[in-house]
């Protein structure tokens, strides 16, 4: 159960906290763009979270996971733009958005449950595939989607009279819209923060665990391992919704692009590059992810000018290079992800008796 | 009638490809358990090396037959090459990881291949040299072209030299001895490690046949092609039971098929409202359904694996 903070936790807070509130303003040092590259990492961090649930603690490799985030996105883009000509409130749609999203995990949910491990990374895939193509085709002959030109226009996320978008004045202090949108995202990264260390340490949370690491015995005990994998799938994928619904209104813009497998293997990544099952572990990852690839964007073109005296290579396709080999380093010499947490580094020490079968 | 001969060729004849792709997948999760995601990528590479050696082959005056003929050889080795490597530096490391982690190093593996193709490739789509005849034959009312029986014909034959290999040799019984339980077979004086480079040699050269093969029928070819390829071609594999040889085969041939009557007759059966643009969700649907009455595909084995 909770205890009271001893002092040092206490500081420790009051260290984050101030962090947390000052980061908007010496990224914006650098530039709105970091701003917007801060609230990305922030984004993700949400959504490698509620990921978490599906992989991290359930077990359940979910290679389709940013079909959720593209409903929610889509909800968001429908309900909130001249396109049908509908604004809904943000307390309409976003919890909408959450529970199409949910009810799209259900169904995702229903026909995988009797498969295992890699035939319901296969499944989910499709699935995700299945979702982009509807969006990428849902333009004729009704006109619902848009197909690939997106969505635009989107309203912001606003409440009553206060928008998210533009610059405004509060406390005398002017904050841009990105900054907004950072304060917004943080409290909502906060939220699935509980969440996730809530779930973790319930009954829920340790039923999905027996899952995880057997299923068989897990039945065996008495857990309703299809209602529990259900779930697990509909508790993820509403926390994609209501990411996706965020994304929507932050961009202003959205289109299939957005949501190929690519998006969905990248956060799967953060989930296992950071440590899987380990909260701070799945942050740092989603971090370090997204931050990497802009600051290689930035620093690949002058390095190469320094270094050569030209740009040899296009440095597009040289900082993915380098990401990807970033990727394979860091699994190669930490199995279990860059911040595992401690039970699984324990099982790791242990020297497996066989290899897998 | 004679659309429906005509899909079930075309059909085939993307099967077949397909089919020589899903062994390179399910050869290497047959052996270690783990989805070579970077396979579709050695695809793309043996593609790429073909348009460069036969292209300049030809340039330079070779008769068109030597300079595929090289272009094939040269691609093979390479892919050969590149497999084993992808082994060494990605997989090999990570026998005993968690199993998610060779995952991730397949995907960062994948990025970087892709990548350093666009850097030697350039971004462009590239034409492939036509290196067979364009030849057209007609039968009950459906077109074929020579290119098409001839990928049907290396594919069958590929496949079933690699049965050959599998289940005639000495090293093929190593490998189903290893695919069985590791543990057990290096006891009996398999060298686990030798084997497993051995799969990855074996699948990345019939990518290789595959990539050679999609070029010349497409006549064009692109860094990014490899990653469709080898979504449907995973797919295949599943379709068919993953780890299961003639699954693979069949599966790849299945999806194919049914890939391409979906193409033709999706605009018939929804009364126009969907067109052929939805054929990418064909293989997906097919495998949810198939997956959901054959938990473990057409063709696998039922195990009581802890995934």
């Amino acid at each position: 159960m909770m205890k009271w903070l001893s002092p040092r936790s206490a500081l420790g807070i009051a260290l984050i906290t101030v962090a947390l509130v000052a980061l908007p303003f010496v990224a914006a040092m650098g530039g709105q763009a970091w701003v917007r590259i801060l609230n990305f990492a922030i984004l993700y961090a949400f959504l490698a979270l509620g990921l978490n649930i599906v992989v991290g603690l359930a077990g359940l490799l979910d290679l389709g996971y940013i079909a959720f985030y593209a409903v929610g996105a889509y909800t968001w883009a429908l309900l909130a733009s001249p396109h049908f000509g509908l604004h809904w409130p943000i307390w309409a749609i976003l919890p909408f958005g959450a529970a199409l999203a949910c009810i799209a995990g259900v169904v995702l949910g229903s026909p995988t449950l009797k498969l295992r491990g890699d035939y319901l990374a296969i499944v989910t895939l499709g699935f995700g595939e299945i979702v982009r193509i509807f969006m990428n085709n849902l333009n004729a002959p009704v006109n619902i989607t848009n197909g690939a030109q997106g969505i635009t226009l989107i309203d912001p996320v606003k409440f009553g009279d206060f928008s998210f978008s533009g610059t405004s004045q509060i406390l005398g202090i002017s904050l841009s819209g990105p900054q907004k949108y950072y304060y917004l995202l943080v409290a909502l990264a906060i939220l699935v923060i509980i969440v996730n260390e809530r779930l973790q340490n319930s009954r829920i949370g340790r039923a999905w665990q027996a899952i995880r690491e057997d299923e068989i015995a897990a039945k065996a005990i008495g857990i309703n391992t299809r209602n529990l994998k259900l779930l697990a799938f509909a508790m993820g994928a509403s926390f994609g919704g209501i990411a996706g619904g965020i994304f929507s209104a932050m961009q202003g813009f959205v289109s299939p692009e957005s949501f190929s497998l690519i998006e969905s293997i990248m956060i799967l990544a953060m989930v296992v590059l950071g440590g899987m099952g380990h909260i701070p572990g799945v942050i740092l990852g989603a971090v370090l992810l997204t931050v990497l690839p802009e600051v290689l964007r930035y620093a690949v073109g002058p390095v190469q000018t320094a270094i050569f005296g030209k740009v040899l290579v296009d440095p597009e396709s040289l900082r993915m290079l380098i990401f990807g080999l970033a990727l394979v380093l860091v699994m190669r010499f930490k199995p279990a992800g860059l911040w595992p947490s401690p039970e699984r580094k324990r099982d790791l020490t242990v020297k497996p008796q066989e290899v897998a079968p | 009638m004679d659309i429906f001969l005509q899909q079930i060729i075309n059909g085939l004849v993307q099967g077949s490809i397909y089919a020589l792709v899903a062994l390179g997948y399910t050869m290497v999760y047959g052996i270690m358990g783990l989805i070579n995601f970077a396979h579709g990528e050695v695809v793309m590479i043996g593609t790429l090396v073909t348009i460069t050696v036969a292209g300049t082959l030809i340039k330079a005056g070779m008769p068109v037959a030597l300079a595929a003929l090289a272009g094939l050889t040269v691609s093979v080795l390479s892919c050969m090459a590149l497999g084993w490597s992808l082994e060494r530096i990605a997989y090999r490391p990570l026998r005993n990881a968690p199993r998610l982690t060779p995952l991730i190093t397949a995907i960062g593996m994948s990025i970087v291949l892709q990548n350093l193709a666009m850097i030697v490739w350039g971004r462009n789509y590239m034409t492939f040299p036509p290196l067979l005849p364009k030849i057209n034959f007609e039968f009950a009312g459906a077109h074929f072209t020579l290119i098409q029986v001839i990928i049907v014909l290396i594919s069958g034959a590929t496949m079933a030299g690699l049965l050959f290999l599998i289940y005639r040799t000495k090293l093929g019984m190593a490998m189903r001895a290893t695919s069985q339980n590791p543990a057990v077979a290096s006891l009996m004086g398999v060298n686990i490690n030798r084997v497993i480079a051995a799969a990855f040699v074996i699948g990345s050269a019939l990518g290789a046949v595959a990539g050679v093969m999609v070029g010349t029928y497409y006549e064009i070819a692109h860094y990014q092609m490899g990653f469709m390829l080898g979504l449907k071609a995973f797919t295949a594999a599943v379709l068919g039971g993953i780890g299961n040889l003639a699954g693979a085969m069949l599966g790849g041939v299945l999806l194919g098929i049914i890939e391409a009557l979906g193409a033709g007759y999706i605009g018939d059966l929804t009364g126009g409202f969907l067109g052929s643009h939805y054929q990418d969700i064909f293989a997906f649907i097919v495998l949810i359904v198939v997956l959901m009455f054959k938990p473990s595909g057409l063709f696998g084995e039922k195990t009581g694996d802890r995934a």
